[in-house]
């Protein structure tokens, strides 16, 4: 078993009017070193799959159809094998 | 003419849509569930407004898994008429049938009100019943109508007058001040290179019979019930 952790957040060039609302709030709270706040989607996906190169092959193509729009949109993902069936 | 408005779970403008075109304009309207294979000898297609899915991922991002999709995909591919209103739309840029995609307002805001839109484009048969430069009233209803591409893509639809719709003010000049959405190049709507597929984020079925005071919107779908009687729809493909 393998547990994906997957971030979407916009492009780097593509304005983010959220992330830039939070960031003048935390100006206001007295946060006045943050210079830039992105905001983005968090997925947890498991997978019952032992194999982490097909994993990662398997979440790429997941990311590409459907959990991102590569036109606006990035993508980042972290994988954890999860201990699931005993040792044989 | 047969029209198809499809109907996913979450669409909220379908019974509009299917009411002008049957009321209105005296067609022969059938809803065709979203989970449906085929789209039944129809001449066009409307993807009509709403909330598909809630809107979950992002706006039209699981509608376009849906069974009918293949086959407005086909029928897009073999010059079949389709138009996508608002959540249509979003659904047509997340299936690849138009370029680009949508972001959030750049307000923030859900924007509900009338604004001025220009017909960039009068030789398309999504508006041949206008003249280029026709500044229509028409109302928008969305969150996400803040259109994006690359812009070698921005490039081309330039080039080849894919825009067809842009956000202007009441005089017909287009303005920073007038684009309600923050949308590049203050697009309202766009059509595919072959020219058979539309998606615009304003409402034309709301604005499309006397009693509501504004018929600016008729005139989109009198085009293409034209294109369609007169034999034009599949040769407007061919070029």
């Amino acid at each position: 078993m393998i547990r994906a952790r997957i971030h979407v957040t916009l492009k780097s060039g593509i304005l983010d009017p959220q992330g830039r609302t939070i960031r003048q709030s935390l100006e206001t709270l007295g946060f006045s070193n943050v210079t830039d706040v992105r905001v983005g989607k968090f997925l947890e996906i498991e997978l019952n799959q032992d194999d982490p190169a097909q994993a990662e092959e398997q979440l790429k193509a997941m990311c590409e159809t459907l959990l991102a729009n590569t036109v606006i949109e990035e993508y980042r993902y972290e994988l954890e094998l999860q201990p699931s069936r005993p040792l044989s | 003419m047969k029209w198809g408005v499809i109907v996913f779970p979450g669409s909220n403008c379908d019974r509009d849509c299917a009411h002008v075109l049957s009321d209105t304009l005296e067609q022969d309207v059938s809803l065709i569930w979203h989970g449906d294979t085929s789209l039944d000898g129809v001449d066009a297609v409307v993807l009509p407004g709403g909330f598909s899915y809630g809107d979950y991922l992002r706006t039209g991002a699981i509608a376009r898994l849906s069974p009918i999709m293949q086959a407005i995909k086909e029928f897009a591919r073999t010059g079949g008429l389709v138009l996508g209103i608002c959540n249509g739309f979003q659904i047509l840029l997340e299936a690849g049938l138009l370029p680009g995609a949508m972001l959030p307002n750049i307000g923030l805001s859900f924007i509900c009100e009338d604004v001025w839109v220009k017909v960039e484009n009068a030789d398309t048969p999504f508006t041949r019943h206008y003249e280029s430069g026709h500044v229509l009233r028409i109302p928008i209803a969305h969150a996400e109508g803040n259109y994006h591409t690359d812009p070698v893509t921005l490039a081309a639809l330039q080039a080849n007058a894919q825009i067809v719709f842009r956000y202007c003010r009441a005089d017909g000049i287009v303005t920073e001040q007038a684009n309600p959405n923050g949308s590049l190049d203050n697009i309202a709507g766009i059509r595919n290179g072959a020219g058979n597929v539309l998606g615009l984020m304003p409402h034309p079925e709301r604005c499309a019979e006397s009693v509501l005071g504004n018929q600016d919107g008729q005139l989109l779908f009198r085009s293409m019930i034209d294109t369609v009687t007169s034999g034009q729809a599949k040769k407007q493909t061919i070029s």
